[in-house]
């Protein structure tokens, strides 16, 4: 075309960027590429093409690593991790500053090259993805620089096995190994087998920032590689993938005392109330769910709008939709480019031609002629019974539905499995910030769209996975409070003769939703005293009183919206029914457990009582310097129904410290009480009737652990289970919270001094808590 | 409601690259306060589109050589100075008729392009107009007491229709910002009636010192007042507040006429003035309209850049483009 012609098309023309360094530099390494284990590269060997989307092209060959090369990566991390966390804070912030200073400096080829291998358009891989890989270095260089100072407490867990998938090679290759590094753990990472190249070339980075041998290692394969790794000798496991994925690795690790932080699907809502600036909020979508050509698991691919302006709002976006370009991602001027992979594409393509319901509507725009394109995609008139309401796509495909109400719209949201992340789009700020808190997801933009940050936490809830990524609620993920080992003793039933100590029956009950009530199964249990007479019965719970208390302490969701300073009160008055009551349960704890501790343990959880009462209303959220005009809240939530196995030592303080944390923050508890010494539990349920608290925020039942420990772990509507059960049951509980992907917390034989420092603390209200973080954009 | 059969021949005759006036003229409506009160505007997310436009679209080569002669057709060259003479608005005048470089345009086969308009105060417009005779280029003049409009209202009106007298083919009018900053849009709304009426065939461009609006929901609300009101064109600035054309004010303003196209069917134009003094700018506002307003408003009919400044950088990236070699200024003719 002339020039003449173009003044009167006014075409855009193509942009395309030089793809030349990025192509030398595959060249360079013989377009082979081994494995990066303990400082070098190993020989290139037997594996798979890695392909450029876009057209097909074969870009370079990578190795499968074999169980030899995970078991050399592992070992040379394992013996490259004691001196790296040796090397202590600063020490470390120097290499993670050096890795952020070369990222930058080869900022240009990261790009190029993150676009040849996936397929994302340059403009995002250019001015998103390698940016914020940069600033996840630089941050945790800080964080690095600060733990000596800021986390005393606190230690490296060890070496971690990291798995990454295929959307944001680089990004989240820097979520995972940033922080791990800096808290002074070593790394075995595998990206996804699609897309390896970005993490072969940082390899080549941490060899120019000289990074001792062992700390990073990179090995490449599919997903039998990832579980080579799940069952390596690691102690922490981070994925981010599928939901379906992050359940296997849930199960594998179940017992095996690795910790794991998991970051899955979603299917975030957008919410657009009829009081936002519409034009925007469809500008939004175009971050939202055609970023990366929608393959991304915050992705707000659920439209929610308010009835009023639906159609309109329709309108807008479909006009909006028929603007985007797509094609060749090296196209600066494309904003949409290839689906990963020609299985993705399919996989999309399945998902929408079985749908049958709601009006869809297709960009329309050029697409190419070929390679791995799809098209942005709408469909309308669908509601959440629809599959497509339901399932991620994982493409650039939106689904729409609408709304009448603001509560409506947060029933529709949380209408899902998945609890990611969400968007609300409302001018009015009482609308937003009352909306915000009530949405399951881990991070809720107002007004704004797939904003992330080093210094904001990332991560989902309910099926989306746990954990957090960023910020200081991320270094929890790879950092653990530094104790003594002490093997956990289990604690035998006291054995004893028919005589009652007192003749005068006293019938232990559950208490259930504020009320006494009888087991389902009926049955109850002789408990003695140490002396061997009969301190009176004790109910055993079963499946059913499980699924009662659940019922009765969703029943009381009040409680999670009642005030710290409500919930402070209560749990004084709580303590100072027990202390008047003291002499009488110290009385009875020294007739179960025998000796003279039965006074000491009554006043140690009076003041347990009173350190929660004291958090209630002072574990406060943070307001993170999130780069920009606005701010990140994250805010501390309750969890929502916590199911705790307490410990059988100290029956009465091991009750309240897993009790009264969990309270503080807002949760309701499903307590199974100490196996052996259950009657200080039921004694326990009238200091409780007498203190205030609601209806259904603390359930108590006795009976064996392992009689209620898989229900509560494979319950859905429980959202956390922690074990400090005397009968090690870590195992069964981290599978059966595979189900829905709950938070567990368990001992894993590992015994703790309830008495001193380690019974109380930040770790309890760190698991009583979700971070959310909430950006705010602001100005006028 | 177009403007006279004589100016229409005159233009195509003379002038093919200028489609000056092809769109029926905004009528104007009656004042919808609802429709007004609605309005929103997220400062935030303003910004971000406008932050992200420019890495989303890029142009180069010989599509960068055509957007910058298209971004030449649609300059209002402006010179708005207390010393201003009749000589210098015939220097002015002369690079209009002539922008380019000759042998530039003819490199690139566009010989004949000028710019969109001259603009100028009221006692310049009789020289403009004898400096552009033939040309087909429109004599624009600011009016009602630019830049600040403060002086009495009937004056204002009368300033109107002693420049139409005097030739000018577009009045660029200011709004009473007091009318913004209080409130009062039914005052706005017949003050730029006033001034449409007596603009009369004329087209008008209103000016809406959007520096001095406070805010982004009152420009996007100013804007669609004076449309109501039958404004040809909504103008930015008049380029003496401090703040002037900005890409989100831009982005409230057109996405307000893309509104009242929706609702109306009737295509008003856009003026950004004040600021844009590169050619990348120029590409960046282009886009921005081609993005957000469609092709057909990325003619001089619909649109328009006042600059002084601007043109003397597209000619140097004009030079590059055809040499490869970075140009200085003083090889071309000023204005």
């Amino acid at each position: 075309m002339t020039v003449k012609d173009i003044f009167e098309t006014m075409d855009y023309g193509t942009a395309p960027e030089n793809a030349a360094d990025a192509f030398a530099w595959i060249v360079d390494h013989g377009s082979r590429f081994g494995h990066f284990i303990n400082g070098a590269f190993t020989d290139a060997e037997q594996g798979f093409d890695s392909k450029n989307p876009a057209n097909g092209e074969i870009l370079a060959t990578l190795t499968q690593a074999t169980q030899a090369d995970v078991d050399a990566a592992v070992d040379s991390a394992r013996k490259a991790q004691p001196k790296w966390a040796a090397l202590g804070g600063h020490g470390r912030a120097r290499y993670l500053y050096a890795i952020a200073r070369l990222l930058q400096k080869h900022s240009r080829l990261f790009a190029v090259l993150e676009t040849l291998d996936n397929g994302k358009p340059i403009r995002e891989s250019r001015d998103i993805d390698i940016p914020l890989a940069q600033r996840h270095f630089y941050y945790h260089a800080g964080m690095a620089q600060l733990m000596d100072s800021e986390l005393p407490d606190r230690e490296a867990l060890g070496v971690c096995g990291q798995i990454v998938p295929w959307n944001f090679p680089l990004l989240m290759l820097a979520w995972k190994i940033a922080p791990a590094l800096a808290m002074g753990n070593t790394v075995v990472l595998k990206p996804a087998e699609y897309t390896s190249l970005t993490a072969l070339l940082f390899a080549d980075i941490c060899t120019q920032a000289g990074l001792p041998k062992g700390v990073v290692n990179i090995v490449t394969g599919d997903g039998a590689v990832g579980e080579m790794i799940v069952a390596a000798d690691v102690d922490k496991i981070a994925f981010t993938g599928s939901t379906a994925v992050g359940r296997r690795i849930r199960e594998a690790t179940a017992g095996t005392g690795k910790t794991l932080t998991l970051e899955l699907g979603g299917k975030s809502p957008y919410i657009v109330f009829d009081d936002a600036d519409l034009d925007s909020a469809v500008e939004g979508l175009v971050d939202a769910i055609w970023f990366n050509q929608g393959q991304v698991c915050c992705a707000g691919s659920r439209l929610l709008v308010q009835e009023p302006v639906a159609e309109e709002f329709y309108t807008k976006l479909r006009a909006r939709m028929d603007k985007l370009r797509i094609g060749s991602p090296l196209d600066k001027s494309v904003d949409v480019g290839a689906i990963v992979d020609p299985v993705q594409l399919k996989t999309i393509t399945d998902l929408v031609s079985r749908n049958t319901q709601g009006v869809m509507h297709q960009a329309a725009t050029d697409m190419p002629a070929e390679g791995c394109f799809y098209p942005p995609t709408l469909i309308t008139g669908l509601h959440p019974a629809d599959t497509l309401m339901q399932e991620e796509i994982f493409g650039p495909v939106l689904v729409a539905t609408t709304f009448r109400t603001p509560s409506e719209a947060v029933e529709v949201a949380n209408n899902s499995r998945y609890g990611l992340a969400a968007t609300v789009w409302s001018e009015n700020i009482n609308l937003a910030l009352d909306i915000a808190p009530k949405l399951a997801a881990g991070v809720v933009w107002i007004n704004g769209t797939n904003m992330f940050d080093a210094a904001a936490g990332f991560g989902g809830v309910r099926d989306s996975g746990f954990g957090r990524e960023g910020g200081w609620e991320g270094l929890s993920a790879y950092t653990k409070i530094s104790s003594k080992y002490k093997a956990l003793k289990p604690v035998p039933p006291n054995a004893g003769e028919g005589a009652p100590a007192d003749p005068l029956d006293r019938t232990a009950k559950l208490y259930i939703g504020g009320k006494q009530s009888r087991p389902d199964g009926g049955y109850s249990q002789a408990i003695f005293n140490k002396n061997g007479s009969l301190a009176g019965h004790a109910p055993l719970a079963g499946r059913k009183d499980v699924r009662n208390a659940v019922e009765a302490a969703h029943a009381a969701k009040a409680w999670s919206k009642t005030t710290g300073h409500l919930r402070a009160q209560i749990l004084y008055y709580l303590a100072e029914n027990l202390s008047a009551r003291g002499t009488e349960f110290a009385n009875r704890i020294n007739d179960l457990q025998g000796g003279k501790q039965g006074e000491k343990e009554v006043q140690a959880a009076i003041s347990r009582l009173f350190t929660y009462a004291a958090w209630a209303d002072k574990y406060d959220g943070q307001a993170h310097g999130v780069p920009i005009r606005g701010v990140a809240l994250a805010m501390k939530e309750p969890v929502g129904v916590i199911g705790a196995l307490c410990p059988d030592v100290t029956p009465l303080l091991g009750l309240v410290s897993c009790m009264a944390p969990a309270i503080a923050m807002g949760n309701r508890v499903i307590l199974s009480a100490s196996e052996p010494f259950p009657l200080v539990a039921t004694d326990f349920y009238q200091v409780l009737e007498t203190s205030d608290i609601p209806s259904g925020v603390v359930n108590i039942l006795t009976g064996p652990h392992s009689d209620v420990a898989t229900t509560m772990a494979t319950h859905m509507g429980i959202d956390a289970v922690w074990s400090f059960s005397g009968t090690d049951l870590s195992r069964d509980i981290e599978k059966g919270a595979a189900s829905n992907l709950k938070r567990s917390w368990v001992n894993h034989a590992v015994a703790r001094d309830w008495m001193g420092p380690e019974g109380e603390g930040k770790q309890f209200l760190e698991a009583a808590t979700e971070v959310k973080n909430i950006w705010i954009p602001y100005g006028e | 409601m177009t403007r006279s059969a004589l100016d229409i021949a005159e233009t195509q005759s003379t002038q093919a690259q200028l489609p000056q006036v092809t769109e029926p003229r905004n009528p104007g409506m009656v004042l919808d306060l609802d429709w007004v009160a609605r309005v929103q505007a997220n400062t935030s997310a303003i910004e971000r589109r406008c932050a992200s436009l420019p890495a989303r679209r890029s142009v180069k080569k010989a599509h960068q050589a055509a957007w910058l002669l298209k971004a030449v057709s649609c300059i209002d060259l402006t010179t708005l100075s207390g010393d201003d003479t009749e000589m210098r608005v015939g220097r002015l005048c002369a690079k209009a008729r002539q922008p380019v470089r000759a042998e530039v345009l003819k490199a690139l086969d566009m010989e004949g392009l000028s710019t969109g308009a001259v603009c100028v105060y009221h006692e310049m417009i009789p020289a403009a107009v004898r400096a552009l005779q033939g040309t087909g280029i429109p004599v624009a003049a600011v009016s009602t007491g630019f830049p600040a409009g403060l002086s009495p209202f009937h004056l204002r009106v009368q300033e109107i229709k002693e420049s139409v007298a005097a030739g000018a083919k577009e009045i660029d009018i200011v709004i009473s910002r007091r009318h913004v900053l209080t409130g009062d849009w039914q005052q706005l709304y017949d003050e730029m009636k006033a001034f449409r009426e007596a603009c009369g065939d004329a087209h008008v461009k209103a000016i809406l010192a959007t520096g001095e609006l406070g805010s982004l929901r009152n420009v996007a609300r100013a804007s669609l007042v004076c449309m109501m009101a039958g404004a040809d064109f909504i103008k930015t600035s008049t380029g003496k507040e401090s703040v002037n054309a900005t890409l989100p004010v831009t982005l409230v303003m057109i996405r307000a006429i893309r509104s009242y196209f929706e609702r109306t069917g009737y295509r008003v134009g856009y003026k950004p003035a004040g600021g844009i003094s590169k050619a990348k700018d120029a590409i960046t506002y282009l886009a921005l309209i081609k993005e957000e307003l469609g092709d057909r408003w990325l003619q001089p009919d619909l649109f328009r850049f006042g600059a002084s400044s601007l043109l003397g950088d597209i000619e140097r990236q004009l030079d590059h483009h055809l040499t490869g070699a970075y140009a200085a200024g003083y090889r071309n003719p000023m204005g």
